[in-house]
């Protein structure tokens, strides 16, 4: 069994239920323990870091010194809460810590979700639960931007060109279709206030996802998730063009691959229906 | 939100010293190799490319840095940070624009974007999380796109979507509180 400490984050008490379920199912059948923050509370986001610097790092600083007080590794799903964390965390162990309302020792290790599913013990508790190889899913990996830039923040290794959700996929039987466009941007928050932007940078991503062959978009981000969900069929209306993508949580997969049934109820939650797809390719449980 | 650029221009380095005395930031490192608007994924949103963001800053054109719309596309995506030669913190110089450009007062009347940002952390203050049908029926009433989708029909298909999260249960109608509100709220109460 793993102990790790677990910040949700919003959204995935809202809008990214979906992705919430898949993420506490998976993780308790790999034997991963996931203990949420005691009286977490919301990173900022955009928001904060657009309008106030001090109050954004605070913010986090209060989740990551509950967290190190809770002494465990923290495990973060959405790209965007991590990398607010991980600006605390760089913030409080700099040289302008004092100016700032919380202390942090950096005794514990702040981990994207799909990076902590990527290490070697828990690919060896996915194996040994394996059922199915997720033969005929073509997926492209969209990592988006949060996870990885900037590499000074996020301590990422292969910022340009992460091949982490590449080789789980790969891992888990999927014929994973390699494309330039895994941490183009999505737009994000823009959908609220500017969708007008976020179309344009969703359309350019199904192009691209289409012009090599994918037959689905897999994402470790609710926020990615979301604007490639929602708005396909408003994007495909509006650029002239008949997408058609589900866009799958990572860990759908490993469920998928596990052979969990619950699977089916995630996948409805979506807007773009994954069932043809899961069916044309004979996956569907 | 279009901004004429000055036709003789007196450098007044002053502005860039406060900018990198007040952000922490190197602006001044900029040797305008472009590598940032090369990159950036919203360019073709802005009035002013990233390049010239910082030679603006360079020669003291405050009022033409708080006042673009450059500020507020910017999507903190985070490759112009990530690329840059020097090390500049683009993104963090945008976000450092955006903060003095409320602070000031400028560029905000009318401004959807910020109006997102504000409406957002009120909701944070009041319960230390964002529920986010609350967010969004604020920012609808703030910034009256409520009445400008019921007036053009694209409250339509706002409906839509809004009735598929609800039936996915993806929409929860009642927010959730943290126990200790007043701390959260006392860290977004310095800010203004």
């Amino acid at each position: 069994m793993i102990d790790v400490s677990y910040y949700p984050g919003c959204s995935l008490e809202g809008t990214a239920k979906d992705y919430r379920e898949s993420i506490e199912t998976v993780c308790e059948r790999v034997g991963i323990k996931l203990h949420e923050l005691e009286d977490w509370n919301c990173c900022g986001a955009t928001a904060a870091h657009s309008l106030s610097h001090k109050a954004a790092i605070n913010l986090s600083a209060r989740n990551l010194t509950i967290a190190e007080k809770a002494g465990m590794d923290l495990v973060i799903p959405c790209a965007l809460c991590f990398n607010r964390m991980k600006a605390a965390e760089k913030v409080l162990l700099g040289p302008y810590r004092r100016e700032y309302a919380y202390r942090f020792e950096g005794s514990i290790k702040i981990w994207d979700l799909l990076d902590f599913f990527c290490q070697d013990r828990v690919k060896a508790e996915i194996a040994r639960r394996f059922k199915r190889p997720l033969k005929g899913l073509k997926p492209v990996c969209y990592y988006g931007c949060m996870a990885n830039r900037p590499p000074t923040i996020t301590d990422a290794r292969n910022w340009e060109n992460p091949t982490n959700m590449d080789e789980l996929l790969s891992f888990l039987g999927a014929e994973v279709i390699d494309w330039p466009y895994k941490t183009d941007c999505c737009g994000a928050s823009h959908v609220v206030a500017r969708p007008d932007i976020v179309f344009n940078l969703v359309y350019k991503l199904f192009d691209m996802a289409e012009r090599v062959g994918a037959n689905c978009i897999v994402v470790s981000c609710q926020m990615c998730q979301a604007n490639l969900d929602m708005y396909q069929d408003e994007i495909s209306k509006k650029f002239n063009r008949d997408f058609y993508f589900p866009i799958l949580y990572f860990t759908e997969l490993v469920g998928m691959a596990i052979g969990e049934k619950q699977v089916n109820r995630w996948l409805t939650k979506h807007f773009v229906s994954a069932k043809p797809l899961i069916e044309s390719v004979g996956l569907n449980l | 939100m279009s901004v004429q650029t000055p036709q003789t221009i007196v450098p007044d380095y002053s502005f860039l010293k406060k900018v990198e005395f007040e952000s922490k930031i190197k602006a001044s490192a900029c040797f305008q190799c472009r590598k940032c608007t090369n990159g950036c994924p919203v360019t073709f949103a802005m009035d002013f490319y990233p390049d010239q963001i910082l030679r603006f800053i360079h020669l003291g054109l405050r009022d033409l840095v708080l006042n673009c719309a450059t500020i507020w596309v910017c999507a903190s995506c985070e490759t112009c940070t990530t690329r840059c030669p020097n090390e500049i913190d683009i993104a963090g110089l945008m976000d450092y624009l955006k903060e003095s450009a409320e602070k000031e007062g400028i560029g905000i009347k009318d401004n959807k974007t910020y109006m997102f940002h504000r409406v957002f952390l009120d909701d944070v203050k009041k319960r230390g999380r964002v529920h986010e049908l609350r967010l969004m029926n604020e920012y609808m009433l703030k910034t009256g796109e409520g009445v400008k989708k019921l007036k053009d029909d694209s409250w339509k298909q706002d409906l839509k979507l809004g009735l598929g999260m609800l039936t996915k249960g993806r929409l929860p109608l009642l927010p959730k509180g943290i126990k200790n509100k007043k701390e959260v709220k006392r860290i977004l109460e310095n800010i203004d």
